[in-house]
């Protein structure tokens, strides 16, 4: 794709929910929590639009602030591959 | 015999052509002459039905393995092709091996940087290999291959597929050690066991062939005359004929549903049955044979309705009754019984029909065996003996999206010839009884039927897991009787009595006064330290102390389905099997109440005064009237558009909102005009059935018909139907039926209702088929998540789909719509502690 051409950032998208990057304490203690393998989690790809600009490498673990109809907010996590 | 079976676990699968070498290794026989029996009738050898191929006739010994007919499990032969032929299975997968590989040195036409570079194939024309000069392989339907109008023999196209070394193989994505690309041309051809296609002896003794044999015989016959023709020097063009015809014989061996290929049939027209036709579709192996499981002890046949027996029970034909049985255990306490039963053998009711005896051996009663059976019984022995009340079964109504598609009911044996089942539970199983058949199943052991009691009996499917809500609840005349009752209805203390016996009520405690109010008679069937507040329909609190009605009247959302807030009251309570019970008392109260006082609906029902006739047409004609406005601002260029809307599209939206409100007003005007007592009204009132727009629908007037979500479109000149005019944007004109159904419709109206009419009926005949494939696939991608202890949702890996289960963790089954009702709780736990 040209590089001239101009592009929509998904990430101002109001349906597009914010994600963070996990520290390794964070990500260990969520591991600990759940008693789980990191590749237990649900998957995200590294080229993904959504976290397009984060320092990311495979392995890292994002944590989703997601909107939910049950409980108004709620955090998800998903491992980069 | 003991029954020895090696256990062995699967470490892995390939999937592989089979070479000539392979097919030669397994095959134990050579095939050369297409005759099967000689004289004697005994097989010839070499033939399709060599002895070395296996068995299938009792009695005889396989002549390779030395088995008996279930022990030896055949064995292929092979077949010497004359000339190769082309596999019609892997047309596509040599063309494609022919088009990437040079003609001349067999190498893939890539070089080496593009293949570094993970590039696609480029069509250059020339081999960057060799250079020389590539042409274009067409396929030409079903099994030849032209380069330059030339056509490929079999044998050159095997030629070329040979050349192909085993590293180009690789590149395209094919493992060589498991499949060369020439095996897909045919040199030998593997000939199947006997076993896998036995003859039939039929009982004028002759032989019938099986298809497959049929279809084997051609092969083997054209193969041979190839062969001669072929030694004794015959001209090009015979040999090409019968090369030919040896080609088309072996594809319909394959598949016999070819496109292009015309299907090899039997003598008498019918197409023959080849290997692909066994494996696939429906009739096929896989969802025929494997998918499909078939049981015994299981009994099929039309339902229909009985409200006398309990919602737990299934009436079930004698005729099934003596058919179906139960394995009884021979102990001493019960011999004397079970020989009375097996005493009256498998004709007389509660018999039986088989007995086991203790070493395993099935013996059936019949008045001959009876006596010695009976001299042998001793415990330990199993004698399969009718369906008696009581017994446990299960029941099930296709197609099983739910839970609640498979209970288990109680047997009682009833004359007649459907199975009988309360119509309260006709929702779960979403049965009607217009011809629906459901299935019944026996669980034949002790655990199958404990595992049935505990888990799936139908009080213990009340509430549905979708959302917490009770499925089964009072129906119809059971809400419109109990409507009546809780209202005004006055009983003398005799005919209350009378009504709380005919429905099994046998203790009771009522008043002494002469005359009883219905709301005391309905209070009878109460627990006396039942509490309850709630509201009915109509937003009025029922009110229950002590067990008794105090106020309110019952009606659908009390004792309803879906949301039958006193019939879940009751089962939080009292339990599940209280709780059916109660909900089995109220439900058959409804219906005796109706049965004493009399109920009925009739066109009378639709009968309006003068006075609300008069006032339905002014209504009419002011709408009218406002939609004639519409239309002349429209014409007159005045009226504005609305935000996002065409002018024209806004005047329609304003006509219909205009048309449709008339609808609802003549609807409230009829509702207010109705007496009380209108049959149809109060049905409509205590939530039984139907709605005050169906009266308003059947007195005054049906109402505008929609189309797709607007009102009737013109058709091809400018108009709806010719009997209007062209242009003409009236109510008339765009389907409004001002007829209600009791005066008829006019002819204009009657054409425009069965417009919308035939559009929902095809709307519902093309949705089904489509949503339950949609459900299929939804529900076979989610059948394994699981919710864990720690309220995550996780596959059968253990990946995690959700961290906690909907989000907020609740178990919808035991919520209401979703939400707990975190108030009730402490209020209960305040008051009991």
């Amino acid at each position: 794709m040209a590089k001239t051409e101009i592009k929509f950032d998904v990430k101002t998208h109001i349906l597009v929910p914010k994600h963070f990057l996990m520290k390794k304490e964070e990500v260990d203690e969520l591991l600990q929590t759940y008693n789980i393998k990191k590749k237990q989690l649900p998957k995200i790809k590294k080229t993904d639009p959504a976290i397009e600009g984060m320092e990311i490498e495979k392995g890292d673990v994002i944590k989703i602030l997601r909107k939910s109809p049950t409980v108004g907010e709620t955090f998800f996590y998903r491992v980069v591959v | 015999m003991a029954e020895e079976y090696i256990y062995k676990k699967v470490g892995s699968i390939f999937f592989g052509l089979l070479g000539p070498t392979v097919i030669k290794k397994i095959g134990s026989v050579k095939i050369v002459t297409p005759e099967l029996y000689d004289k004697e009738g005994y097989p010839v050898d070499g033939g399709l039905m060599d002895v070395r191929l296996g068995v299938i006739d009792p009695g005889l010994r396989c002549k390779t393995c030395n088995g008996k007919l279930k022990e030896c499990p055949g064995h292929f032969g092979y077949m010497d092709l004359a000339r190769p032929v082309i596999h019609i299975k892997y047309v596509r997968p040599i063309l494609t091996l022919l088009k990437y590989t040079c003609r001349e040195c067999a190498n893939v036409l890539m070089n080496e940087e593009d293949i570094k570079k993970k590039k696609t194939l480029k069509e250059t024309g020339k081999c960057p290999h060799c250079q020389a000069k590539q042409f274009k392989i067409k396929l030409e339907k079903p099994n030849n291959y032209v380069e330059n109008d030339v056509r490929l023999s079999p044998i050159e196209i095997r030629a070329r597929l040979e050349k192909i070394s085993d590293d180009s193989v690789r590149m395209l994505g094919i493992n060589p050690e498991y499949a060369r690309p020439e095996w897909m041309v045919l040199t030998l051809l593997p000939i199947p066991p006997v076993t896998v296609r036995p003859s039939i002896t039929l009982e004028s003794g002759e032989r019938s062939e099986d298809d497959l044999t049929h279809k084997l015989g051609d092969i083997v016959r054209i193969n041979q005359r190839l062969f001669e023709n072929i030694n004794a020097g015959a001209p090009e063009i015979i040999i090409e004929d019968l090369w030919d015809l040896l080609q088309y014989h072996i594809t319909t061996y394959f598949d016999n549903a070819i496109s292009q290929v015309p299907p090899a049939r039997h003598r008498s027209g019918q197409p023959l049955k080849t290997l692909s036709e066994r494996i696939k579709s429906k009739e096929g192996r896989f969802r025929y044979n494997l998918a499909g499981k078939r049981v015994n002890y299981a009994a099929r046949t039309v339902i229909s309705p009985d409200p006398k027996i309990k919602f737990n029970e299934v009436g079930i034909p004698k005729i099934i009754a003596m058919e179906l049985t139960v394995p009884e255990k021979v102990t001493s306490w019960n011999t004397e019984w079970l020989k009375k039963l097996i005493e009256n053998g498998p004709e007389n009711y509660v018999g039986a029909n088989y007995v086991i005896t203790a070493d395993k051996k099935k013996r059936k009663i019949t008045e001959e065996t009876k006596e010695q059976i009976l001299t042998d019984l001793v415990p330990g022995c199993i004698v399969e003996r009718h369906l008696m009340d009581g017994d446990v079964c299960v029941f099930n109504r296709q197609p099983s999206l739910h839970r609640m598609s498979i209970m288990c009911h109680k047997i009682r044996v009833l004359p007649g010839r459907s199975f009988r089942l309360n119509p309260g539970v006709c929702t779960p199983y979403n049965a009607d009884f217009d011809g629906d058949e459901m299935n019944l199943h026996i669980p034949q052991t002790e655990e199958a039927r404990a595992e049935a009691e505990i888990l799936m009996q139908v009080q213990s499917h009340i509430i549905t897991p979708k959302n917490g809500f009770n499925v089964i609840g009072c129906t119809n005349d059971a809400i419109t009787g109990n409507y009546l009752l809780t209202r005004d209805l006055k009983l003398s203390r005799e005919d209350s009595i009378q009504l709380l016996y005919s429905i099994g009520v046998k203790e009771f405690n009522l008043s002494k006064s002469k005359e009883l109010d219905g709301k005391e008679v309905f209070s009878a069937l109460l627990p006396r330290d039942f509490d309850f507040i709630g509201n009915s329909k109509d937003g009025r609190t029922v009110k229950i102390e002590r067990g008794k009605l105090v106020e309110g009247i019952i009606d659908k959302s009390t004792i309803g389905e879906d949301n039958g807030t006193l019939i879940r009251a009751l089962y939080a309570k009292y339990g599940e099997d209280i709780g059916i019970d109660l909900l089995g008392k109220l439900f058959r109260l409804g219906i005796a109440v109706l049965l004493r006082t009399g109920f009925t609906t009739s066109i009378s029902d639709t009968d309006l005064p003068e006075d609300v006739l008069q006032k339905n047409k002014s209504l009419t004609v002011q709408t009218e009237k406002k939609v004639d406005e519409l239309i002349q601002q429209f014409k007159n260029g005045k009226l504005d558009a609305m935000p996002g809307l065409t002018v024209k599209e806004t005047l329609e939206k304003m006509i219909l909102q205009n048309l449709n409100s008339l609808r609802n007003k003549i609807g409230e005007v009829v509702f207010e005009s109705i007496p009380e007592e209108n049959s149809t009204i109060l049905m409509a009132k205590s939530g039984a059935t139907g709605n005050i727009l169906n009266v308003a629908q059947m007195a005054a007037s049906v109402g505008q018909q929609a189309l797709g979500g607007s009102r009737i479109r013109n058709g091809y000149r400018d108009r709806t139907i010719v009997a209007f005019e062209k242009g003409s944007l009236s109510p008339s004109a765009k389907g409004f039926v001002y007829g209600g159904y009791r005066d008829g419709l006019s002819p204009t109206e009657y054409f425009f209702h069965a417009m919308t009419g035939r559009d929902s009926l095809m709307d519902t005949a093309l949705r089904t088929p489509k949503s339950g494939y949609l459900y299929r696939r939804l529900s076979n991608a989610l059948q394994d998540l699981k919710i864990e202890y720690d309220s995550t949702v996780r596959d059968a890996n253990g990946n995690i789909v959700q961290f906690k289960y909907g989000d907020d963790g609740i178990d919808v089954h035991k919520s209401e719509g979703g939400k707990i009702n975190v108030q009730k709780i402490v209020k209960e736990v305040a008051t009991y502690g």
